[in-house]
């Protein structure tokens, strides 16, 4: 424990805004929270994880079938998505910083700004999607796509289905949890002295997009 | 300055700095990829150490592992260890047993028929 907790004074505010009474003091409400959301983090890597494992195991008896399928791809939309998920980042670490700061507009900016790019992404998605549905280029059974070279390809469709729809689904959920961390913030919920839900929904944010940091160059740039 | 504990946080300058970081390593993902080193391997071996480290920017500087407690970077690790142990022995285990897998992709028409089968 550092010392510093004893910037919050118990005898001046015996009940300071967003302590629960089960914890000591802020500092130990804080890492309490954060234990819990690293763990469910850890839940979030194993989940993607055998995603990750599926794909490895069957890129590597399958090298050309998903060597040929991965050129379906739009490169550059990939690279713009990931400019887009990393920038996103960016603002949201940035939210914390100014929540720590007690700032509570630039706060409510960098919130939206997340949100923004959030958007951004799924709309680079769902140009991506609708273009794979059009040309047949769907998971299993339903691939339909005339002309392929290569048996197989089907399966990197399955995969790639797969983990960007996982992906897509938490961008949502990332999405769900920032709005009501904004809101919180427009309230005035958040001060200097207690701004976790900003770190744990950034937590979840940056965890997203360090999936999609892995996802990009197995899907799009090796296959 | 602030009131929460951890106040040892990393200034503005450092994230834009990682944000560069994170920017020009995807830069160079894209171009390593369009390079033959000889083999395949070589390129996904890259790639991955690239995300990598992209990985560890994003954990260390944007989720505050390197400021934190050692406690979450430990529970973290431990997800990684497991995810490794997983992929391993899931590798070993498809490797070696070669002559269960059926092979059943070297037509296109086969690929249909294994999968209605693998469907009912």
């Amino acid at each position: 424990m550092t010392p510093s907790t004893n910037t919050l004074d118990p005898h001046a505010h015996p009940h300071p805004t967003g302590l629960q009474h089960h914890f000591a003091d802020m500092e130990q409400q804080a890492d309490a929270s954060k234990i819990g959301m690293w763990l469910f983090l850890v839940t979030e890597v194993l989940l993607f994880g055998g995603l990750f494992v599926g794909f490895a195991l069957m890129q590597g008896r399958h090298h050309e079938a998903f060597l040929a399928a991965h050129h379906h791809l739009d490169r550059s939309l990939g690279i713009l998505n990931t400019v887009v998920l990393l920038t996103s980042s960016w603002t949201m670490v940035m939210a914390v910083h100014s929540a720590q700061q007690g700032e509570r507009k630039r706060l409510i900016v960098y919130l939206a700004l997340t949100l923004v790019f959030a958007c951004a992404f799924l709309g680079v998605k769902y140009l991506e999607y609708s273009h794979k549905f059009h040309e047949g280029l769907l998971p299993g059974k339903y691939y339909s796509h005339r002309g392929d070279t290569v048996p197989g390809q089907f399966m990197f469709f399955s995969f790639y289905f797969m983990m960007t729809g996982l992906h897509g689904l938490h961008i949502v959920a990332g999405m769900a949890a920032i709005s009501w961390v904004l809101r919180r913030a427009m309230r005035g919920d958040f001060s200097g002295a207690y701004y976790t839900p900003v770190e744990i929904v950034g937590l979840y944010w940056h965890l997203v997009d360090m999936i999609w940091i892995y996802l990009f160059p197995l899907l799009y740039l090796i296959g | 300055m602030n009131t929460q504990a951890h106040a040892k946080h990393p200034t503005p300058r450092v994230y834009a700095l990682v944000l560069l970081a994170l920017l020009l390593l995807t830069a160079m993902t894209v171009s390593a990829s369009g390079v033959d080193f000889g083999s395949p391997g070589v390129n996904v071996v890259i790639a991955l150490l690239i995300a990598s480290l992209k990985a560890c920017l994003v954990a260390l500087f944007f989720m505050h592992l390197r400021y934190d407690k050692p406690i979450n970077a430990v529970i973290f690790s431990t997800g990684l260890v497991f995810l490794a142990l997983f992929l391993i022995f899931c590798l070993i285990d498809f490797e070696s047993r070669e002559a269960v897998v059926p092979e059943n992709l070297k037509t296109p028409g086969a690929v249909v028929a294994g999968g209605e089968a693998a469907a009912k």
